[in-house]
């Protein structure tokens, strides 16, 4: 048996009936990433001694008899989430010798849970980046497609699950991070509403469009993941009081909403047959599809992209080389904070600062930033108004699958373009997931289920009808 | 089309050192984002005000915590032992003027 292929729920029940061990397991997923991850490039730190040490404390746990679903099972975590003792650099080189003093709560409601850390993954420079190209540790290559992009910004996350390098792994998502991963790497990415999982140890990029969440083998996993880390935390003002609940939603008499503004051109063709056929396959199983419009969606990619730059760049003044990280050598402070910046920020990472300092200067903050607030609250009305009629929303969540390595790197505008269909899920602080539906010349392709607030369980009780339907 | 000297300023603002060649790159991605951007001088005059939350969450159960100290003594060390130059346990910077 491939212990590497388990699904969490698998892998608990072999550990359960003691047909292997959390040690067992561990070493197959560590012996997989010293195979694999010198050519994918998924993890950019390795726990392997801590590694063995979760999981013989797994092991004592279950011998005991108390231990929940995810104990003694690897994952994997997004190097922008904290893991107290070992480094968290963000994949940028001004933070690439900070050590975590603390975890994040995510963290401490896994270690409860007693899982086993495998190490930290690779992603877009401070998770700004829609293919993970912009890591200052190098690309991560898609498992489907070695001359490919895994996807991003939490491009290591989703490759290591693809790849059979961890169970599953938690990702971030502020504009499309978990889900477009996700959907190149054909795994399950599960963005949850803004305030059901704590940011609390999360590097902050957009404070008001950042989210933790599970990417998963299946849908099955993802739930169990989402129940384990969301809900509230007084350590973070914005999560809420939120208990996840299975619901029994079935296909029958759903009302699914298929935007038309999200059918236009640009979309590759193969793409969009794939997510019209799986819209088929959920009419056939007796959804009733409803045609809605969202009409301000045109505006929501401009709309996020000044609202995002606008609060990283807020966000990211605190790397000023005085308190922790990187810190250039000068004579005089200007020049540490100038040579700082200069030299440890990417280039992507510099033209969103930049981006988000001219939107909100004296002079551009009403064409911009105010603006764009403006419209934020258009594109949310859209979205109650769509919820009125349906259940949930379906939706591509890229116009593509996976690009070619340096296809777009150099053409920041139409690298963006990529997130189309996800950032305005962020701006409304709605859920959504990637559930693969598809390939397309090998490439996968992922549905995107948007639902309303806190419909977590709405929107994972329908996919898993549709993920049986597509097996 | 963004100035070179708008870029320059704008990158004074954010405290970045720019080469060169990074500002005639970041003059010319600026300019063809902030080109796209005008596509939201299309949007009808939204009478809605400046987003401050949806009403449901500005009533949710108390969003602000009471104004007491938390301790977070527990992780002192690790705060000042980030710290790139110290004394003793104070923050050490250059000179400002």
């Amino acid at each position: 048996m491939d212990l590497t292929k388990l699904t969490i729920k698998q892998a608990h029940d072999g550990l359960k009936k003691k047909d292997f061990t959390s040690v067992d397991l561990t070493k197959a997923y560590l012996s997989e990433i010293k195979k694999s991850n010198k050519e994918i490039n998924a993890y950019l730190s390795v726990f392997e001694d801590e590694a063995i040490k979760d999981a013989e404390f797994a092991d004592q746990k279950i011998a005991s008899g108390s231990f929940s679903e995810l104990t003694g099972i690897p994952c994997a975590i997004k190097d922008a989430i904290m893991v107290e003792g070992q480094k968290c650099t963000s994949a940028s080189k001004i933070l690439e010798n900070y050590t975590a003093p603390y975890d994040a709560t995510v963290i401490k409601k896994l270690k409860e849970e007693g899982v086993v850390i495998l190490g930290k993954t690779n992603l877009d420079e401070f998770a700004m980046g829609g293919s993970g190209e912009n890591s200052a540790f190098g690309v991560t290559k898609n498992p489907h497609d070695k001359t490919r992009v895994a996807g991003g910004s939490s491009s290591g996350s989703a490759a290591a699950v693809a790849a059979n390098m961890a169970c599953y792994a938690l990702g971030s998502d502020t504009g499309g991070s978990i889900r477009l991963p996700s959907s190149f790497c054909g795994v399950t990415g599960l963005k949850p509403t803004y305030g059901a999982v704590s940011r609390y140890g999360l590097i902050a990029f957009g404070s008001s469009l950042d989210q933790i969440g599970p990417i998963t083998k299946n849908i099955e996993d993802a739930k169990i993941v989402f129940k384990a880390i969301s809900g509230k935390d007084e350590k973070d003002a914005t999560s809420r009081k939120y208990k996840y609940e299975d619901s029994n939603t079935s296909l029958e008499g759903l009302k699914i909403g298929i935007p038309k503004e999200y059918f236009i051109k640009g979309i590759d063709k193969d793409v969009e047959k794939i997510i019209k056929d799986t819209i088929k396959k959920a009419e056939d199983g007796g959804a009733k599809i409803v045609e809605i419009s969202l009409p301000n969606l045109k505006f929501a990619l401009a709309c996020y992209y000044i609202i995002a730059p606008a609060e990283a760049s807020a966000n990211l003044a605190r790397f000023d080389g005085v308190r922790y990280g990187l810190s250039a050598k000068a004579d005089n402070l200007m020049d540490v904070y100038l040579k700082t910046k200069g030299h440890g920020f990417g280039q992507e990472v510099k033209r969103r600062i930049m981006l988000g300092t001219y939107t909100l200067s004296s002079g551009y903050y009403d064409a911009y930033y105010k603006k764009a607030q403006e419209v934020r609250q258009l594109i949310k009305q859209d979205f109650v108004k769509a919820f009125e009629k349906t259940d949930l929303i379906f939706a591509p969540v890229s116009p593509v699958p996976a690009i070619k390595i340096g296809e777009r790197s150099d053409d920041p505008l139409s690298m963006y373009l990529m997130d189309i269909y996800t950032v305005s899920v962020n701006l409304a602080g709605l859920p959504g997931l990637s559930l693969p539906a598809g390939k397309v010349d090998g490439l996968p392709v992922g549905l995107q289920i948007i639902g309303n607030h806190f419909q977590e369980n709405k929107i994972l009780g329908v996919a898993s009808f549709i993920e049986k339907m597509l097996q | 089309m963004i100035s070179e000297e708008e870029v320059k300023h704008i990158a004074k603002l954010a405290r970045l050192e720019l080469t060169e060649k990074e500002i005639e790159k970041m003059q010319k991605d600026m300019s063809a984002i902030l080109d796209y951007f005008d596509l939201l001088k299309k949007v009808k005059g939204p009478e809605s005000q400046l987003w401050a939350g949806d009403p449901e969450e500005r009533s949710d159960e108390g969003q602000l915590r009471k104004d007491e100290v938390i301790s977070s003594h527990d992780i002192v060390d690790e705060l000042i032992s980030a710290i790139p130059d110290k004394k003793d346990d104070y923050i050490k910077v250059k000179s400002i003027l």
